[in-house]
């Protein structure tokens, strides 16, 4: 029998290999689709001051450009990035080698297919609209699987590990493993159409709950924990001294993983969820400071005492920046979190802002310090520059604050000239695109801030090839460690010490720890009728309407238009009645948006003519002169693909729908007939148009917006 | 699918305030033991990635 002092094991010296090849593979792979990922970004940020940057290319639009955006950054840079810090820090805190060679490469190359997918299928406009969770089916389908792969992967070299205790960073990445493996199945459930479209299986308020359920643990669980798994591993390797506090650190792991998972209502304050779910997000985000300010702290404290360290060495500034970032970040998504800030920031560039603190900020700072850390290790050599990593440092952190501060101010411009009254009681400013005008000076400056961060991107590839040439690459490294002695007792040390050498109990724990949260929250919400309360003049959408809905969803709408107007009165007077959860039990999926760069859609119907949208949708400065919106030539040339309608039906039906016995083959005629009673009007007003073109559909859709319950 | 069975499940709504209760004992309780960590043992576990 051992005592509790004794740790390693006595066994027998073993040797093994640490490979190379996998972590150098997701670094370049990281790399590369950073730099895609924020030259797509920074086209995007040009649109909205340049519509005509769209190249007046479908595949090049806004709404279909954004998606790629967002998951390029995320799941291509940030991903890649979070399995090179794993695949190279979890062997060294485990003494072995990592499970399976071939399972890395098979994750390596069918992560790197799914993105190649991805990048295909967005910009054709195939997309579920879910926000960071847009991929069709089959696409998720694969994640599933590769995720799987990394977990068996990662779960077999713990457990022919050769430390009896897994290391806090360990501890963080099998919450990521986890819990990212739950959101994505309960948020991608649909019923497939055909292999590019599906439909959810939740509707309207459900749907929404679900996605920011998602949406927001994306953030919490792919883009926080398993960086907060590398900070505590790359952080005081760089600074060559212990984590702060080891304590703090068990506490921080346990409460982050067991809180966050609650916030996400934060998303839909104000909306059509049931109120208690939208106090529960409020007051768990709220919560949510602690465990990540305990985790900050530990991370900066580790530099007591060698803050000195911190002026010369490049690699601490960029942790210093990423730490402090996450912190700003972490204390601003609590505030945001508040019902009335939320009333002020919520659907302008204020959110826009903050996720990128955490982005190019957090996520970004980190990265970088660890390629500057890992490139001359892997290398066995010296940075090429240090003088250059010092530029890119400056010009990355300046380029952040050039990103951030214009979008606060733009927001803040934005959100008060839409609440502003005159004396009379008027809406100040009745023109929604007065206000965007307004603040297209400070999107310029945005753009200036995304081009500096990039410049310091390019930078550091520059810098790190010529490091990378100066030295030889180590494709293996060897060590060696003593067997563990199986049938060991180990007495003492606590009941978490104890976890800490059983990964798989420790693993069951943290998925009770998430699934609390999530469960509390939706079971009741999917559960108990009152909590979506239905109205009965609402209806199916009609087969032409579920079409031009369809449309809508192709080209990304929802990336600019919000259908959820808050019980405002600025609101109200601006767009017309409130939004009721009953209104949307036949949205799948949800369309309800979360950033308004155009006016809230949800009582578009009836508002305009069908010539008004003929029109605006061929140009939209004809109708809205200094409008920034794209215009949209192929909806007016394109005919309407009808061949899936009666299937959409069937899946309609099977999902709920009350739509009639039959009615799948009925459907097209239906849509025809109210094609035809379009295309008539349009003539009416001289525009000579074919019913069959995909303009005619859109039309209908937003004719039909939020008139269920419309007061004449 | 499953609706209909929770539906008839009696006092369903119990569950979550039995288990906000056995997580807020829980952290309390964690509070507790790591003010009490062995120090020698916690040494040896911040080391761990200086190590390799």
């Amino acid at each position: 029998m051992q005592n509790s002092t004794q740790q390693s094991s006595t066994g027998a010296l073993e040797q093994f290999e640490y490979d190379n090849n996998i972590v150098k593979a997701f670094l370049i792979a990281s790399v590369a689709y950073g730099v895609i990922g924020m030259l797509v970004g920074l086209t995007l940020a040009i649109q909205l001051f340049l519509p005509e940057a769209n190249f007046e290319n479908p595949h090049t639009t806004f709404g279909r450009l954004r998606p790629l955006h967002t998951n390029a950054v995320v799941f291509a840079f940030v991903g890649n990035a979070m399995f090179a810090g794993i695949y190279h820090s979890s062997p060294r805190l485990l003494k072995t080698a990592i499970y399976s060679k071939t399972l890395s490469w098979i994750h390596f190359w069918g992560w790197q297919l799914i993105i190649l997918a991805t990048a295909i299928t967005l910009p054709l406009g195939l997309s579920s609209s879910k926000e960071y969770a847009e991929m069709e089916w089959p696409i998720d389908i694969a994640i599933a699987v590769i995720w799987v792969i990394f977990a068996i992967n990662f779960f077999g070299t713990i457990l022919k590990r050769r430390e009896r205790h897994m290391y806090v960073a360990l501890w963080f990445y099998i919450g990521t493993i986890v819990t990212v493996a739950l959101l994505h199945i309960v948020n991608s459930l649909a019923i497939p159409v055909s292999w590019t479209k599906s439909y959810s299986i939740y509707a309207g308020v459900q749907d929404a709950l679900v996605q920011w359920w998602y949406g927001h643990n994306a953030v919490a669980f792919f883009l926080t924990t398993p960086y907060l798994g590398l900070m505590y591993y790359y952080l005081p390797k760089a600074a060559n001294r212990p984590v702060f506090s080891y304590k703090l650190s068990i506490i921080h792991f346990w409460s982050l993983i067991f809180i966050y998972i609650w916030a996400g209502p934060h998303h839909l304050l104000y909306t059509s969820l049931p109120d208690w779910a939208q106090s529960l997000g409020t007051v768990f985000s709220v919560m949510l400071i602690a465990p990540s300010w305990g985790g900050m702290l530990n991370g900066l404290l580790t530099l007591r005492g060698a803050w000195d360290k911190v002026r010369e060495d490049h690699i601490l500034k960029f942790f210093v920046v990423a730490v402090t970032a996450y912190g700003m970040a972490t204390f601003e998504g609590p505030m945001l979190s508040l019902k009335n800030v939320s009333a002020i920031a919520h659907y302008t560039d204020w959110i826009v802002a903050h996720v990128h603190i955490g982005a190019l900020g957090w996520n970004g700072f980190m990265i970088f310090g660890i390629l500057y850390y890992l490139v001359p290790r892997m290398w066995k050599t010296e940075i090429y520059s240090k003088s250059l990593a010092n530029f890119h440092f400056w010009i990355g952190t300046l380029g952040i604050i050039f990103y951030a501060l214009p979008l606060y101010w733009a927001s803040l411009t934005q959100s008060l000239m839409w609440k502003e009254f005159t004396a009379d009681g008027f809406l100040a400013y009745p023109n929604f695109l007065e206000t965007v005008t307004k603040i297209v000076p400070q999107y310029m400056m945005r753009a200036v801030g995304g081009s500096m961060y990039l410049i310091g991107v390019f930078i550091m590839i520059y810098n790190l090839i010529r490091t990378a040439a100066t030295g030889t690459f180590v494709k293996t490294e060897h060590s060696e460690a003593p067997a563990l002695e199986k049938n060991v007792t180990i007495v003492g040390g606590g009941w978490h010490t104890v976890l800490e050498r059983k990964p798989m109990i420790f693993t069951g724990l943290a998925l009770v720890a998430v699934a609390i949260g999530g469960l509390v929250e939706f079971v009741p919400t999917a559960l108990i009728k009152s909590n979506v309360p239905t109205i009965a003049s609402v209806k199916p959408y009609t087969p032409l309407e579920l079409t031009g809905r369809d449309i809508y969803i192709r080209e990304g709408c929802v990336g600019c238009h919000s259908q959820m107007i808050r019980p405002f009165r600025d609101e109200t007077e601006r767009y017309g009645e409130y939004s009721k959860a009953g209104e949307f039990v036949y949205d799948r999926p949800f369309l309800w948006g979360s950033k308004r760069t155009g006016p809230d859609l949800h009582r578009s119907g009836g508002k305009y003519p069908d010539s008004w949208h003929f029109n605006h949708m061929l140009d939209p400065t004809s109708m809205s002169p200094g409008s920034i919106m794209p215009s949209y030539p192929w909806l007016i040339d394109d005919d309407i693909n009808y061949s899936d309608l009666p299937q959409k039906i069937k899946v309609m039906k099977r999902l709920g729908v009350p739509y009639e016995d039959g009615f799948e083959d009925k459907a097209i005629a239906d849509a025809q007939a109210q094609a035809e009673q379009i295309a008539q009007s349009l003539a009416k007003d001289k525009i000579k148009t074919s019913k069959d073109k995909e303009i005619i559909a859109l039309i209908a859709y937003l004719q039909r917006l939020g008139t269920d319950i419309k007061q004449k | 699918m499953f609706k209909h069975y929770f539906e008839q499940m009696e006092g369903v709504s119990i569950y979550p305030i039995f288990s906000l209760l056995i997580f807020f004992t829980f952290f309390v309780g964690l509070g507790v033991y790591v003010f009490f960590l062995d120090k020698k043992k916690e040494k040896h576990l911040e080391n761990l990635p200086l190590e390799d």
